[in-house]
């Protein structure tokens, strides 16, 4: 292999750069493209398109929270039918475009922001550059991952104006829960989420694929697995947990299918289903789906953190490791997402067990990068607050995750706001600040620009004021006793979630800074050198220049 | 599966069942009986449901019962959801309901419940606190002390097998330390009911709740939220109070049984620690133990439709003398009663020696619109 790699790179050592930046037209470039840069670019367009429209959803969830009563949910719903050719909208269309709003978010964030920026986009990008390969190893298969989720994407936004039962679109929440999704909603919206679940879960299963091909396969010479950066392991880990996490959950809707237009009975007790069933397949997905959602995010800060502290990560084969066990252990514990479902004691003492025992590889990681930190040289760039930020509130996230582990106490608090408080610590504070965290810390990468540093202190602070703002009050509400998916409360509920709503404002006000940094920098970003992060960035794709070529690597690197 | 065609005539059947409860058809109480009888065929169809601030009684539903009491309300007493030999109890501000601000659990009125609020109080809260700011204690210390500006030479450390067993065994042990009384408290909160408590079901309909109680002539209570007006008019918390409430007695465990009738609904009672799924097909079943008289507010926790956040929960717990008094003001038995006029015949459900078990479970799950229901899943 390296001879062979070697050769032409000899030949061509003359006109090496024209042959590596030779780009095709516009249009056979961006949406017929085989290369993985070009790939990842157009994934984290999408995930930042889908991340505006599912932050905007909430933000139209936090203005009706904002107070009690309901102020803007039938204007809203008289809109969006107006737009479907229908008249004014009920009360109960009202209400049902409520639970369009919680569903569409869940799913947008989900499937078309956090997975599509973390897996798509920056692995696409790096994975290939950090492990010294040419390309992906299925560059077409690539190119049709991202133009599946392309169409899921534009098929869930359509869902949104056909009917889904008592106004339309899909109002089932994301978990798609039978019967309220089987005969809980006639219409086509929900068939058509349904759909659009599978076009993206079967674009993940193609990257999957991809993925654990060129990390398996094409790793330059000499880079073994124990070599591997952590960003690496973690997408590998994601990639396995994708594969063997994704069919079930392909399974179960395509059952839903079943059951809603062939006469099926999965799920109907009426005729001898069960809808418990349905939570089970669909959590065995689910739970394992919250690690592919934050995996990622672990490998970025692990990298992040030891750039920045100018230090090798501590304790790297306990960190590949402990993120192997994360991936083995989310598959046992589905069942905490059930636990008032009506299982049986001895069961619900199972999954409280097994569910904290994912608390202690959490841990290894946590104090890992602190101890990476320890004794290092640390500076605190954008993209290092980021982490930092993460580390702090993945913590909280984590502990909550604890508290909600126990049966017993979950029985108080399963299904309240203190449930949503904990996944938006994980997720909202947990992977998108890891997501950013990434995205400055590779922006000089990927665009051969720096972003403006001023510009992204002010985005990080301003949204981390906000997100706690919005998130740390929602624990509150949930031990007093608030449910979730509830487009109106009882009075007692207003003071916090009037907090909450204002904690959206800041929020909303550091994104926008982020966007006006994009562009600010992309059109005057001073020009950004291979390797801008100095001697604590060790990985390969600093050894590129930046932007790397259009083709790299066509002299494959050596790791010693 | 349910289509829209055969929810029809499941809710006639509901309305022709609450006609026939006993006592339900008689004049004094007929207010509640039309508003509850109209409720579900209104509902049938959600698309053309009638909005919920609308859903006060409507004259053309009272032909169930008795039309003519609905065109002159004036007749009446006020409706305050009173029976005769039964006067329903007034909340206590703060009490089984949650608070303006708000940050704690509420009060906790179950011993489950107090048990369950004092581990999380005591235990955990401190506990997660603790590992917290000792993290953020932890990065406060490497951001002051290995600054680039105070420690320009990184050092090259990058393993102490010591410190890494360290971080493994101790979050492990406290894990351990967690898990005893957690587990302790599953088995306290799945102990079974003792044979012979009173058996309540809770019936999860899109979007109401119906309370059967089987023990005392198989008479349905059908719970719909109160109007914003007459909440207040009640001295109630819009949003949580009902027409007709969950009455138990306090201080004697009952046997709590949930189900659901069209989707999944969840019976939720925070200040009674008190959670459970009520499935289509399946009857859950857990202990209920109220130690105190009172007013205890909830509502339905899992995603159920349109209304979902509008299917309140008021469960009341009454001294056994008073419950009583209102089953037989529901024209229902005491277990004991001689056995009831002929009107209490047609239910089928009143055991003339007042017994525990439900003597007609099929016609019950047949209410419960699960006609075929395969599995009754008791836990």
């Amino acid at each position: 292999m390296t001879t062979i790699a070697a050769t032409p790179g000899d030949l061509s050592h003359s006109d090496d750069h024209h042959d590596a930046d030779h780009k095709p037209s516009f249009f056979a470039r961006w949406f017929m493209s085989t290369n993985h840069k070009d790939i990842g670019t157009l994934y984290l367009i999408f995930a930042i398109t889908a991340g505006i429209i599912g932050g905007a959803i909430s933000g139209l969830m936090r203005l009706e929270l904002a107070q009690p009563g309901i102020q803007y949910l039938q204007t809203w719903a008289s809109w969006h039918n107006s737009m479907a050719g229908q008249g004014a909208a009920s009360l109960d269309e009202a209400y049902h475009m409520w639970n369009v709003l919680i569903t569409a978010h869940g799913l947008i964030m989900v499937f078309f922001m956090v997975m599509p920026a973390m897996i798509g986009g920056f692995g696409n990008w790096f994975i290939p550059l950090m492990i010294g390969a040419p390309d992906m190893a299925f560059p077409r298969m690539n190119n049709v991952s991202f133009w599946l989720t392309a169409v899921a994407f534009i098929m869930l936004l359509g869902s949104s104006f056909v009917p889904g039962g008592t106004g339309l679109g899909a109002g089932t929440g994301w978990t798609v829960y039978a019967p309220l999704s089987t005969s809980g909603s006639i219409g086509p919206a929900v068939d058509m989420a349904i759909f659009s679940l599978h076009l993206a879960g079967a674009a993940s299963i193609l990257g999957a694929i991809n993925f654990i091909a060129t990390i398996l396969n094409m790793r330059a010479p000499g880079m073994t697995l124990h070599k591997m950066p952590l960003f690496v392991w973690s997408v590998l880990v994601t990639a396995f947990l994708l594969l063997l996490a994704l069919p079930v959950l392909a399974a179960a809707i395509t059952m839903l299918l079943v059951d809603r237009n062939f006469g099926g009975a999965f799920f109907d007790a009426a005729a001898g289903g069960d809808p418990v069933l349905y939570q089970h397949l669909f959590w065995f997905f689910g739970h394992p789906e919250v690690y592919i959602m934050i995996l990622p995010g672990f490998g970025m800060v692990s990298q992040i953190v030891a750039t920045f502290s100018r230090k090798p990560v501590f304790g790297y084969l306990g960190m590949a490791y402990a993120m192997v066990m994360i991936g083995v252990i989310g598959f046992v514990v589905w069942a905490h997402h059930m636990f008032t479902t009506g299982l049986s004691v001895n069961v619900k003492m199972y999954f409280t067990a097994a569910t904290m025992v994912i608390a202690v590889p959490t841990g290894i990681k946590i104090f890992s990068w602190i101890a990476t930190m320890w004794g290092g040289s640390v500076s605190f760039k954008t993209p290092m607050m980021w982490a930092l930020g993460f580390i702090f509130m993945f913590t909280v996230g984590g502990v909550t995750g604890v508290v909600l582990a126990n049966g017993g106490i979950d029985d108080a608090l399963h299904d309240t706001y203190y449930v949503v408080g904990h996944f938006h610590y994980v997720l909202s504070l947990g992977a998108v600040f890891s997501l950013f965290a990434g995205f400055y810390y590779w922006f000089p990468k990927m665009s051969g620009k720096m972003y403006n540093e001023f510009l992204g202190q002010l985005h990080f602070w301003v949204f981390f004021v906000g997100v706690n703002m919005i998130f740390f009050p929602m624990h509150f509400l949930g031990q007093s006793g608030m449910p979730r998916r509830i487009p109106d409360y009882p009075v007692a509920f207003a003071y916090w979630n009037e907090i909450a709503s204002y904690g959206y404002a800041v929020m909303a006000a550091g994104a926008a800074i982020f966007l006006v940094n994009i562009v600010y920098s992309l059109a005057a970003g001073r020009r950004a050198e291979g390797n801008p992060w100095g001697e604590g960035a060790t990985t390969l794709e600093w050894t590129l220049s930046s932007p790397p070529p259009f083709h790299q690597f066509e002299t494959l690197p050596q790791i010693k | 599966m349910n289509s829209p065609k055969s929810l029809l005539p499941k809710s006639l059947l509901i309305a022709l069942s609450l006609a026939l409860v006993p006592g339900a058809a008689s004049a004094a109480v007929s207010p509640n009986s039309a508003a509850l009888a109209q409720t579900a065929p209104a509902q049938a169809v959600p698309a053309e449901a009638a909005p919920l601030e609308t859903a006060a009684p409507l004259p053309q539903a009272g032909q169930a019962t008795d039309g003519s009491i609905n065109t002159q309300p004036a007749a009446t007493v006020p409706d305050d959801g009173s029976l005769p030999g039964y006067t329903p109890m007034k909340p206590t501000a703060g009490i089984g309901m949650p608070q303006y601000g708000e940050m704690d659990f509420q009060k906790q009125f179950s011993e489950t419940g107090q048990y369950a609020k004092w581990i999380n109080n005591t235990i955990l809260l401190p506990l997660i606190v603790a590992i917290s700011l000792f993290v953020l204690a932890l990065l406060g210390w490497v951001i002051v002390r290995y600054r680039r500006s105070a420690n320009a030479e990184p050092s090259r450390t990058t393993h102490n097998t010591f410190v890494e067993v360290i971080w493994t065994l101790v979050p492990a042990l406290i894990l351990v330390g967690i898990a005893v009384p957690s587990i302790d408290l599953l088995a306290k909160q799945y102990n079974p009911p003792p044979k012979g408590s009173l058996t309540v079901k809770a019936t999860g309909y899109q979007w109401y709740w119906g309370y059967t109680y089987p023990d005392n002539g198989g008479f349905e209570v059908v719970s719909n939220m109160l109007p914003e007006d007459q909440a207040t008019a009640r001295g109630e918390p819009y949003k949580l109070a009902v027409d007709n409430r969950m009455v138990v007695p306090a201080g004697v465990p009952i046997r709590m049984q949930t189900t659901g009738a069209d989707v999944i609904h969840s019976f939720a009672v925070p200040s009674l620690w008190f959670k459970m799924d009520a499935v289509p097909g399946r009857l859950n079943e857990k202990e209920l133990f109220i130690t105190k008289p009172g007013v205890y507010y909830g509502q339905c926790s899992e995603l159920c439709g349109a209304r979902h956040g509008f299917m309140p929960i008021t469960v009341e717990a009454l001294p056994p003398a008073q419950f009583a008094a209102w089953v037989r003001a529901q024209g229902g038995t005491m277990p004991g009663d001689v056995p009831a006029a002929p009107a209490a015949a047609a239910t089928e459900a009143a055991p003339a020696d007042g017994g525990v078990s439900t003597s007609n479970p099929a016609a019950l799950q047949q209410k419960a619109g699960q006609p075929g229901a395969a599995t009754n899943v008791t836990e």
